[in-house]
């Protein structure tokens, strides 16, 4: 199953030609961009690793796109985002989040079912790929 | 985001070099050039003639007659202060105009910036500033600092390997222009002869004559908003001639640095005269008490 998080996610995926120009749009607007990885890409978890820090003093895409490289280089079978934080006074806060990089095989989501007090049941979805330790997921 | 058009041409379709020109802005920044650099003649003229192969490249590629980008790495050698770096910073607007670098920001950078203190510090260092400089010119200045023969374990042979490696791959991505004495840098090409293949153009920077550097201090003071007093100009006509011959004379910088004092001693001047009413031309103009006040002037008459 795939993943569908951040923008352009139900989407192909992007070429690396079309990255480059979302990333020129993130720094024409003056927003730094950063990259993050992570093998655990349950929708609620919002603590990705980064890879590097966040890039501020960037003017044009061949920088980041050399960091997105490199980190798929090392990461090949983890999601990877591009990220783009804006510092503006009363924003702060990300514009833009998409995916660049995902496993080839995504087995998708678990739906357990807790049966509470009374007939009352509580669910809860569970990546099967995180029932293996971490780095050895997909 | 590339910029060539395909031009359908035949043999016989004349080419609009001259639209390219003046597209380009090209002559604006090459008249900037003359008339913000005072002297400089041959290094005036090696900017255009590079400027004059970019443009025929470009016209050549638009129309699609060889694809492969020209070499665009340079080295500037000089003195100190002969005005390498305005210079390349020139450089970065022409290069910018022509499309040759898509930024055209100038990263100015020494050993420092690019070379780290432990082991696998240097090549996260390096890389962080080619990210900077990417889409613009990387001006490294004391180029020959990267390169210590010896000291085996020195990090900078690290750095150049990776700087090659970008000048060599990335050649759309980014210009890399090398700044140093002219002896040195000339040492620096020698020992690493993978350098000097990639680097196409070598630009040397002259020494400014007594004339220019007077020519330089009006220019100077005319920014500044101060006036000389034609003894003043005398004065500092001397100046430049004595600190020309001292040792550590670093041609424009040493001229900005005697005026900044100048500025200085004038200001104490004004204010020991308080009391006296001061008018409007008096705070603007330098006299030659401010100037003949150097110690240049005092190890000319020790000697």
């Amino acid at each position: 199953m795939r993943v569908t998080q951040g923008t352009f996610s139900f989407l192909p995926d992007l070429t690396d030609q079309q990255i480059r120009a979302q990333i020129e749009y993130c720094l024409g607007n003056g927003w730094a961009v950063s990259v993050e990885y992570t093998d655990d890409a349950h929708p609620r978890n919002i603590y990705w690793d980064m890879y590097g820090a966040p890039m501020f003093d960037i003017r044009d895409a061949a920088g980041v796109m050399a960091e997105v490289d490199a980190c798929r280089k090392t990461f090949p079978q983890h999601y990877i985002k591009v990220n783009a934080f804006d510092s503006t006074h009363g924003w702060e806060s990300l514009k833009l989040s998409f995916i660049v990089n995902r496993p080839a095989n995504e087995p998708g989501f678990a739906l357990d079912r807790q049966e509470a007090a009374g007939r009352m049941i509580r669910y809860t979805t569970r990546p099967y790929a995180t029932g293996r330790p971490e780095g050895e997921r997909y | 985001m590339t910029q060539e058009r395909a031009i359908p041409a035949t043999e016989s379709t004349p080419l609009d070099l001259d639209a390219i020109y003046r597209e380009s802005r090209l002559p604006e920044a090459l008249e900037a050039l003359d008339r913000d650099l005072v002297g400089l003649a041959p290094v005036k003229r090696r900017v255009s003639e590079i400027a004059a192969l970019l443009i025929v490249e470009k016209l050549r590629r638009s129309i699609g007659m060889q694809a492969e980008p020209p070499p665009l790495h340079m080295s500037f050698t000089g003195n100190p202060g002969t005005g390498k770096t305005t210079v390349a910073m020139r450089m970065a607007a022409i290069l910018h105009g022509l499309g040759y670098v898509r930024k055209g920001q100038l990263v100015a950078v020494t050993r420092e910036d690019l070379v780290g203190q432990f082991i696998g510090h240097t090549a996260p260092k390096t890389k962080e500033v080619l990210k900077r400089a990417m889409g613009g010119v990387l001006f490294i200045d004391e180029a020959y600092y990267l390169y210590r023969p010896e000291n085996e374990r020195d990090y900078g042979q690290e750095s150049i390997e990776i700087l090659l490696q970008v000048m060599e791959n990335q050649r759309d991505d980014l210009v890399v222009i090398f700044a140093g004495y002219k002896d040195r840098m000339d040492t620096f090409f020698a020992s690493n002869p993978g350098m000097a293949s990639r680097v196409a153009h070598h630009v040397d920077f002259p020494d400014y004559g007594e004339d220019e550097l007077f020519a330089i201090a009006e220019v100077m003071l005319e920014r500044m908003q101060y006036t000389l007093s034609a003894d003043a100009a005398a004065a500092l006509r001397e100046y430049i001639a004595l600190r020309k011959a001292q040792p550590h004379f670093a041609n424009a910088r040493s001229i900005r640095n005697a005026l900044d004092r100048a500025r200085l001693r004038q200001a104490n001047r004004l204010v020991a005269q308080r009391g006296t009413p001061l008018s409007r031309a008096a705070l603007s103009e330098i006299e030659a008490a401010d100037i003949r006040a150097s110690r240049v002037f005092n190890a000319a008459v020790a000697s």
